[in-house]
């Protein structure tokens, strides 16, 4: 049966401290934090790097790749398809965008329980990642929070089968944006509730029990979406969900993660939960997608590395400030450093190999490792100047160790200082990077390094990615 | 093959003032630093029979030359980041050597203060070797790529921090109190330790003083046989050994690349000697002229060029031997730090320091009777390095 075999999270270690905003503009104070992307991070990088989880935890390739967001970094290009080359999936792999709606998560689930059922795919992963933009002083800069989950979809192993599913499309215009809209736009919160969002889950909610004979005492556990705290508990009362049964939205730790936060929520629910447990998981948005899920014995493997409960307190607050430069909501002054020239497109695709997976060579002569900063693959040895006696070689999965760094208070960042270092590989290779996610007076020669797929800079509308290291997360 | 030594000869040299030169272009470099060397060996433009001009940024092609008006000679401009200069007048000799003219001019010019940016301009051509055409490569700044180096040193050599910036702040004191005697350097001001190691940071443990000047700027040579030197002028300087050395990127790339030495001046010193003929170059060597762009850069090269022992620089900087006054003074005129760095000038006016040194005309900067004078440019930075170590002298 088709179910759930693997999952993926990825929050940004930054968190923007609620207080933090209510003290800019002298607002009421507001408890909890929001998960910030950081300032080189994006639906796609996030996408990337729970993918890469995803498909770590149960070592698998995967032959289908969706992403779910509405914040994909371009109008016209497929993000999902970057994403599968960072995470080097096979060529053959079904790459797909679902956009557009908050529910496009379920959405994407749903058509991936049907492709594994129909066939046409083994595994996909459906993948989950949202920074939504959210104008400076209202309710939605407090509520909307950034990341990324996935899950791995196929028939074998799975750890939560799916027993059912039943969907219904709601026209109701509560959250919105245009092509020429910055931000997200809403209307008037009672009206959402009483005439569109309850009224909408309760129906799909009602829809699914109807058909599947089953009431909500049958599930140990009720995992949905709400736009904030306030609607995920209005909607408990309505359905008179018994307190165990309601999982946590995360919201105060992290906020509203759009097309992430349900699947966030599921995680978290899946960590805790036990074989024979039964599930409900609702996606909202512009409709409702119901899933029954029941866990099996395969979630004990899942559940050795506690999958978000670790992450959900990040690392580092961030002020006020660094998050309006990060999310480019306040003209900053320009670098007086000379700009970097445009990038060229021939030369990103020449060298797509590097900058996607981080593939470098190993000599076949010498046997070592070795990777171009520039991205250029080598044609003589580094080491035995043999030619053309090369193997390609992944580093994007290899940890390293720190040999030397530089903070530069020069280098054109959002989050200066600028951090740089001499990475040197286990297994060998080395190359100079940027670093990111750093606390700086932690950065130290030594310092165990992984490498992470983030966006250097944008040059024409062309969203420059590669990699960088970082502190390894425990 | 028996090298360059004693083949050629410097007749005539000129260097601008370095700094701010905020009123002159490029072509009024060129023409200062020209006539100030045509006069010094006593030609005219007419006398001379091939020219290379040597600038990174500041123009392309030997069309650069056009405000001198050689009518009709052949005319190339050369490249090779900060051994740009040197190049220019490797070239130049190189064509004396070989016999296919007997008068060549080595220019090297830079305008860097006309770019409206701080610092130097970064990659600037699609497909740049130093970024990649893909632009990928991390965007940091020149000092940057060499508080690496100072990093690792400190870490190699279990300096604390406050000890080794101490330790560099001698660097930049004594290369201020060179150019504080030197009109024509670009910051003439004397400076104390604590100054330097209580500057702004700008790379960690780098600060403001530790930094090289970005200036404008022209040096020029005017090279011949060093057979009829001595018709030019009495003390025609000769040329005992030119060497370029260019790394890989094995820096970049080899985790057997130490950041505490540069294997580029390391090779590159020990070709020099050789083609030289010096032995000992703690002894032999006169005065040099280095590429401190970085403090942490003039402290390795003393490592790396054998004026001290291997990890050793400490005992020398602290014993005062690269002083004026100490057995082998580095930087008289005040180096890349003080008489300022406008790139593709920065080889010629270190050779304009030590051609004026081995012909006593120093002035308040003169060293005692020197007899080989070096210069020293390092490219780029570790393992993508382009080294060149020029050695010259007073007698034949």
């Amino acid at each position: 049966m088709a179910g759930i075999r693997s999952i993926g999270v990825y929050l940004p270690i930054y968190r923007l401290p609620r207080e933090e905003i209510a003290r800019a503009w002298a607002g009421r104070s507001m408890a909890g934090t929001k998960a910030v992307a950081g300032y080189d991070e994006d639906a796609v990088t996030m996408a990337a790097a729970t993918t890469l989880e995803c498909l770590a935890r149960r070592g698998d390739k995967a032959d289908g790749l969706f992403l779910a967001t509405t914040t994909a970094p371009y109008k016209e290009k497929q993000s999902a398809a970057i994403i599968a080359s960072v995470t080097d999936l096979p060529e053959a792999c079904h790459t797909a965008d679902f956009t557009d709606s908050l529910r496009s998560t379920t959405i994407a689930i749903k058509a991936a329980i049907e492709a594994v059922k129909a066939g046409s795919a083994k595994n996909v992963i459906v993948a989950a990642s949202d920074c939504r933009p959210a104008a400076a002083k209202g309710a939605l800069e407090l509520a909307l929070g950034d990341g990324a989950a996935a899950v791995m979809i196929g028939s074998e192993d799975v750890i939560a089968e799916v027993e059912g599913s039943y969907s219904i499309f709601n026209d109701f215009t509560d959250y919105w944006r245009t092509a020429d809209d910055t931000f997200v736009r809403t209307t008037e919160g009672r009206f959402i509730d009483e005439v569109g969002y309850l009224p909408a889950m309760q129906s799909a909610v009602s829809g699914l029990l109807k058909k599947y004979k089953l009431a909500l005492a049958d599930f140990t556990r009720v995992v949905y979406y709400a736009s904030d705290t306030r609607q995920h508990a209005a909607l408990a009362r309505r359905l008179k969900l018994d307190k165990a049964q309601v999982q946590d939205p995360l919201y105060n730790e992290i906020g509203n993660t759009g097309t992430a936060a349900a699947l966030l929520m599921l995680t978290a629910a899946l960590e805790k939960a036990r074989p024979g447990d039964r599930i409900l998981f609702a996606g909202y948005g512009d409709g409702c997608d119901c899933f029954i899920l029941r866990i099996t014995d395969e979630i004990k493997k899942v559940q050795n590395k506690p999958p978000i409960s670790p992450k959900l307190s990040g690392k580092i607050n961030i002020s006020y400030g660094q998050y309006l430069t990060w999310r480019n909501l306040i003209p900053a002054e320009a670098s007086t450093l000379p700009e970097r020239p445009p990038i060229s497109l021939p030369g990103r695709w020449r060298e797509r190999r590097a900058i996607a997976a981080l593939y470098g060579a190993r000599c076949k002569k010498c046997g070592t490792p070795q990777i171009s900063q520039i991205g250029q693959a080598p044609r003589v040895c580094v080491q035995c100047q043999a030619k053309d006696e090369f193997e390609p070689y992944k580093f994007s999965d290899k940890k390293g160790k720190l040999f030397s760094y530089a903070i530069d208070q020069l280098q054109p960042t959002l989050n200066p200082p600028g951090v740089n270092g001499v990475v040197d590989f286990e297994g060998g290779g080395r190359l100079i990077c940027e670093l990111t996610d750093c606390e700086i007076d932690k950065v130290a020669v030594g310092m165990p390094l992984e490498m992470t797929f983030r966006k250097m800079f944008s040059s024409r509308g062309i969203n420059n990615y590669f990699w960088k290291a970082k502190p390894v997360s425990e | 093959m028996d090298g360059i030594k004693d083949k050629v000869a410097i007749v005539g040299m000129g260097c601008t003032k370095f700094g701010e030169r905020w009123d002159k272009g490029v072509e009024d470099l060129i023409v200062e630093a020209a006539y100030e060397a045509f006069e010094d060996a006593g030609i005219g433009p007419k006398d001379v029979q091939a020219a290379w001009i040597g600038t990174v940024f500041s123009g392309l092609s030997a069309i650069t030359l056009s405000p001198l008006q050689l009518q009709y000679i052949p005319m190339t401009r050369v490249e090779n980041m900060c051994a740009t200069g040197s190049e220019a007048l490797r070239a130049a000799s190189y064509a004396v050597a070989a016999g296919v003219c007997d008068i060549a001019l080595a220019v090297g010019v830079e305008k860097l203060k006309d770019s409206g940016a701080t610092g130097v301009k970064g990659p600037s051509v699609v497909g740049d070797n130093q970024d990649g055409s893909s632009g990928i490569g991390p965007g940091y700044s020149a000092p940057a790529s060499f508080a690496y180096m100072a990093t690792r040193y400190f870490h190699e050599y279990n300096l604390k921090p406050e000890e080794g910036k101490r330790l560099l702040a001698q660097i930049a004191v004594k290369n201020h109190h060179n150019g504080s005697l030197n009109p024509k350097a670009h910051f003439q001001n004397e400076l104390t330790i604590e100054q330097v190691v209580n500057a702004p940071i700008i790379a960690w443990p780098l600060g403001l003083f530790d930094c090289c000047g970005v200036s404008d700027g022209a040096a020029v040579a005017v090279v011949t046989r060093a057979d009829i030197a001595k018709s030019f002028r009495k003390d025609p300087i000769y040329i005992k050994a030119m060497q370029i050395n260019v790394g890989a990127r094995q820096g970049a790339m080899r985790q057997d690349y130490d950041f505490v030495h540069i294997e580029e001046n390391v090779l590159g010193s020990r070709k020099a000697y050789a083609e030289a003929g010096v032995k000992n170059p703690r002894q032999e060597i006169s005065l040099a002229e280095v590429h401190d762009c970085f403090s942490i850069h003039e402290m390795i090269v003393y490592e790396d060029l054998g004026f001290s022992p291997r990890g050793r620089a400490r005992d020398d900087i602290e014993a005062g031997t690269f002083t004026l006054k100490g057995d082998l003074p580095v930087n008289t005129d005040g180096g890349l730090k003080c008489f300022g760095h406008p790139l593709g000038a920065s080889g010629l006016r270190m050779m304009y320091e030590v051609y004026k040194q081995l012909q006593g005309k120093a002035g308040p900067r003169q060293v005692k009777n020197p007899r080989l004078g070096l210069t020293h440019n390092l490219g780029g930075n570790a393992g993508t390095g382009i080294c060149s170590c020029f050695i010259v002298g007073n007698e034949k």
